[in-house]
């Protein structure tokens, strides 16, 4: 498999209800605060990984940019 | 293959359907109403939820098309879109061809949900219900008495279904009630 392109992801905060999909989906370029909410380590990932995110987001939150 | 068997694979298909539904919209509750964060389940159920709604379509489909090419009774390809125009058991086919209705616009709309606004995107995605109850009633009605299984197969989903709405009602809000928390709050 050809490695993906990177994309850049970031999360609509007045839409996050805190699911925490995106932490499972992007390890380590996402991570949860202390209630569940997402902090972004890493904008840049690879794009496969992130449209996926992106679809699993129960709030669809989580955007590309 | 003879008509009977499409007869036979028409109802497996049905039921098979109906408890694909089941499981896809009790997932559809969980992710709505569980407490938050809550690890590596959610994403399996989000997952879950999104793709056996579409493998479920698979097994519609063989039931929708077996049971009006079996010719045994009349049903017609109208009644696959438009409700209660098929001349066999007009009522309880229709149940099945609203269901069919409801789905096609809860698919139609996930799929573009990005484009939808949030609000409206949820008040449409909570016809599923709707969409739910009529696939059952035309499951539990049609599921004929010579097959108590099939029947019970139904019944057996609308009681899984219906615990999972009771506890879907009771179930806390972690979001909202942080929110209602934070805008009670003061500000300095």
């Amino acid at each position: 498999m050809p490695s993906s392109p990177d994309a850049r992801i970031a999360v609509d905060r007045v839409l996050c209800t805190g699911h925490g999909v995106c932490a499972q989906t992007l390890p380590g370029a996402v991570t949860l605060d202390e209630w569940g909410y997402p902090i972004i380590r890493s904008e840049t990932v690879p794009a496969d990984a992130a449209s996926l995110a992106v679809k699993l987001c129960p709030a669809r939150a989580l955007y590309l940019r | 293959m003879s008509g009977q068997a499409f007869w036979f694979l028409s109802r497996a298909t049905g039921v098979v359907s109906v408890v694909l539904l089941t499981v896809v919209v009790c997932l559809g509750m969980v992710t709505a109403g569980r407490r938050r964060p809550h690890g590596e389940s959610a994403t399996v159920v989000m997952g879950v939820h999104r793709w056996l709604s579409l493998g479920m379509l698979v097994f519609l489909a063989v039931h929708i098309v077996t049971a009006i090419v079996d010719g045994y009774v009349p049903i017609g390809w109208l009644a696959v879109v438009l409700p209660f125009s098929s001349p066999y058991q007009t009522l309880l086919v229709g149940l099945g061809t609203v269901a069919v209705d409801l789905l096609v616009v809860l698919m139609v709309t996930s799929y573009l949900r990005h484009r939808i606004p949030e609000r409206r995107w949820r008040i449409i995605h909570w016809t599923s219900y709707a969409m739910w109850l009529a696939a059952l009633a035309h499951g539990f009605a049609m599921g004929t008495s010579d097959q108590p299984g099939l029947r019970l197969t139904t019944i057996a989903c609308g009681t899984v279904g219906g615990l999972f709405v009771a506890w879907r009602l009771v179930a806390s809000h972690a979001d909202r009630e942080r929110r209602q928390e934070i805008n009670a709050q003061e500000w300095t």
